[in-house]
């Protein structure tokens, strides 16, 4: 626990677990509202949004691909509202249709297109590489008050925090609309709440985490932590302020504890490689979600005749 | 190229392929309307990521065993398990504790993905040379596959093809109405049990051509799309078949005429082609068909309001209600109504007339339902009908011209 871990294993845990949270935060809202999907649908989109974007500008250059990422997602939402609409189609089998044909679209663009040469392919996009988002520059612990260190930190590291700071922002502010019109809607119109647009801010607010968290950690770990700390967090409390702050918690255990079986997991069983960091905190959220679901103190919930 | 690969003329191989997709569709779209009309639609979603960590441990299991990792249907076996056991949890998440079924799926589907891909990454590890493309059943690639794969997937396509439609009457008074069915004795919680195994039937056979992650396409856009052309549930169940027989058909051809076109995106891109057009242009349920009605309705209701007020001497300035007038004859350029107009104008408001003595009176509340502004009387009542409102109304009054 000395400067290999600063150099290699602190930035991957520090990105993974702002990650983690900023999906988690969303997510408590979007599971209550049954709209727990949205987070899969969009994790799905993103990848057509950043090859339309590699093949305009031409370039895997962050910025582009991070707007290209957006631009899919909001087609995507509107999509799936018109053919909802226009179709008079259940709302998840409008999802289903439209974020499959977007994300065969994506796939058919990466295989048309010259991408042999650059790091750009489906894999990717799926575990994400944050076992390569290692911190170059420092020596040590004292390297983290060493700006000439600080300024060689992944930039994926920032812009993780800033959009957790925008998402957290969001939750802060909004927070009795949000809980209001998400547990009763006709009570929240009536204090004059506009729901409708609410309900799109917050799955534009998702789509903002989970495509920056898509940047830095890939797609299965974005629907991971959407729906498994905050359906985790739902199972131990009925206050939607607890639910939240333990949804938190969750994602920050799954994050530095799946990092870590995943670092260092293999070598105390005798194999030489580590193996998907990404994959190992999707499982350790799902493990936290199957002790809750067993033993949480509120997994049945009130008692309602359904 | 493209017509000699769709008449199947590429070679055994690409043949043998092209059909066994196109059956695979059949029973994908067969199955997936009973999902589709339960309104379960992404549990489909689950089942296919849930298989991943299976398709791992299944060539751990092979590999060691000291089998070849690679075969088909040990790999399809495993996958069917683990799948099994990601729907086991989907229901006992929503069963057992107060999650709902939405939050139950996105949670099996990346918990369950995450795992495989940790099993691919471990595989991986274990030696580059044996790993064998198990990344083929994420995307699903038709290229390498052998004559014994090919004949596994059509023979379990018309297996699961077979099953759904021998129990296609219970299934489908199941997604109508559960509660009738339990009535009537059918074992409902067995049904639907059946239903999900066929689903995931349908899934592990297509995840060697079409792959895990879009295979749900072709369970889900086949019903969709064909549910805009009919009602009637036999005809939507054999209509989603043939779409998904045709994508699959018209996809895994597309793709073996180039390199770069993989199979599984093409297939899900003609299927949602075929989505597409259904949307606008079926008949009844389609855009264009809504839109076409709505503009007539409007054309009507313009007309009928138009010819009130000739009726009743009012000057019209409204811009369609005169140009429908004039491109009829009805009205001058100056909006004076024409000898034709001013008869016409005299029998809308003889219709109003006999639809308010209609709606005022006892005795028609089923007629009287259907006055929306537009319909003419008569096409409701009959001539003896009209004679005794007539009767009670007195005789027509004049028309100022």
């Amino acid at each position: 626990m000395g400067a290999d871990f600063v150099t290699l294993s602190l930035t991957p845990i520090l990105i993974g677990a702002l990650a983690a949270v900023a999906c988690a935060l969303p997510g408590n809202f979007l599971v209550l509202r049954r709209q727990a999907l949205i987070g899969d649908a969009i994790s799905h989109v993103v990848l057509p949004g950043i090859v339309v974007a590699f093949l305009i500008t031409g370039a895997v250059a962050t910025l582009p691909m991070i707007l290209g990422a957006a631009c899919a997602a909001l087609v995507a939402v509107a999509l799936i509202e018109a053919v909802r609409r226009l179709g008079r189609i259940e709302p998840g089998a409008a999802m289903g249709v439209v974020f499959t044909a977007m994300f065969a679209g994506g796939v058919l663009l990466l295989e048309q297109s010259d991408t042999s040469s650059v790091h750009l392919d489906v894999e990717h996009a799926l575990y994400g590489n944050l076992e390569s988002l290692i911190w170059l520059d420092a020596s040590g612990w004292g390297s983290l008050t060493d700006p000439v260190a600080l300024a060689g930190l992944p930039p994926e590291l920032g812009r993780i925090a800033l959009t957790l700071v925008a998402v957290a922002l969001f939750t802060g502010i909004f927070w009795r609309p949000l809980a209001l019109s998400t547990f009763d809607e006709g009570f929240a119109r009536s204090l004059g709440i506009r729901t409708g647009a609410l309900g799109l801010a917050l799955v534009v607010v998702s789509a903002l985490a989970a495509v920056a968290a898509f940047d830095a950690v890939g797609s299965i770990i974005v629907i991971a932590m959407f729906i498994c700390p905050p359906a985790a967090a739902r199972l131990m409390t009925d206050r939607l302020g607890a639910q939240v702050g333990w949804s938190v918690v969750f994602a920050i255990l799954s994050a530095i504890l799946g990092y870590v079986l995943a670092g260092y997991g293999p070598g105390w069983f005798g194999l030489g490689a580590s193996v998907s960091a990404a994959g190992m905190i999707a499982t350790v959220s799902g493990v936290i979600l199957a002790l809750a679901a067993v033993f949480g103190p509120r997994r049945r919930g009130a008692i309602v005749a359904t | 190229m493209l017509w000699e690969a769709l008449t199947l003329q590429l070679g055994y191989n690409a043949t043998l392929v092209t059909v066994g997709a196109a059956l695979l569709g059949f029973a994908a779209g067969v199955t997936g309307t009973f999902l589709f009309l339960r309104k379960r639609a992404l549990v489909s979603d689950a089942i296919s990521h849930a298989t991943l960590p299976g398709v791992g441990l299944a060539f751990l299991a092979m590999v060691a065993l000291g089998g070849d990792g690679r075969n088909l249907a040990g790999l399809l076996i495993g996958s069917a398990l683990s799948a099994w056991v990601g729907l086991l949890a989907v229901s006992f998440l929503t069963r057992r504790t107060r999650l709902a079924e939405d939050a139950a799926i996105g949670a099996v589907l990346s918990v369950f993905f995450g795992f495989g891909i940790v099993l691919l990454t471990v595989i991986q590890s274990l030696g580059a040379g044996r790993q064998a493309g198990l990344e083929d059943f994420l995307l699903g690639s038709t290229a390498g596959m052998l004559r014994a794969d090919a004949l596994l997937i059509a023979g379990g396509g018309a297996l699961v093809l077979a099953v759904v439609l021998a129990l296609r009457r219970p299934l489908t008074l199941v997604t109508f109405d559960p509660d009738y069915a339990v009535a009537r004795g059918l074992p409902v919680a067995r049904l639907d049990l059946l239903m999900m195994g066929l689903v995931m039937a349908v899934t592990v056979i297509g995840l060697k051509v079409v792959g895990l992650i879009l295979i749900v396409a072709l369970l889900i856009i086949p019903p969709v799309a064909a549910r805009f052309w009919s009602d009637r549930s036999d005809h939507v169940v054999l209509l989603s078949g043939a779409i998904g027989a045709v994508s699959a058909w018209v996809g895994a051809a597309l793709s073996a005429t180039a390199p770069n076109l993989p199979t599984g995106p093409m297939i899900v891109l003609t299927a949602f082609a075929i989505f597409a057009l259904s949307l606008l242009a079926a008949p009844g349920r389609g855009v264009l068909a809504a839109a076409l009605r709505q503009n007539r309705f409007r054309r009507r209701v313009h007309m009928r309001q138009g010819l009130l007020a000739l009726a009743h001497g009012q000057p019209i300035y409204e811009g369609l209600t005169l140009r429908l007038l004039q491109h009829a004859g009805l009205v001058r350029p100056d909006g004076v109504p024409t000898e034709a107009g001013q008869a016409r104008a005299a029998r809308a408001l003889r219709d109003e007339a006999r639809w308010a003595e209609l709606r005022a009176g006892p005795g028609n509340e089923a007629a009287a339902a259907l006055h929306d502004g537009v319909r003419d009387i008569e096409t409701v009542l009959t001539q003896d009908q009209i004679a005794e409102i007539d009767r009670r109304i007195g005789g027509p009054r004049g028309v100022p011209g």
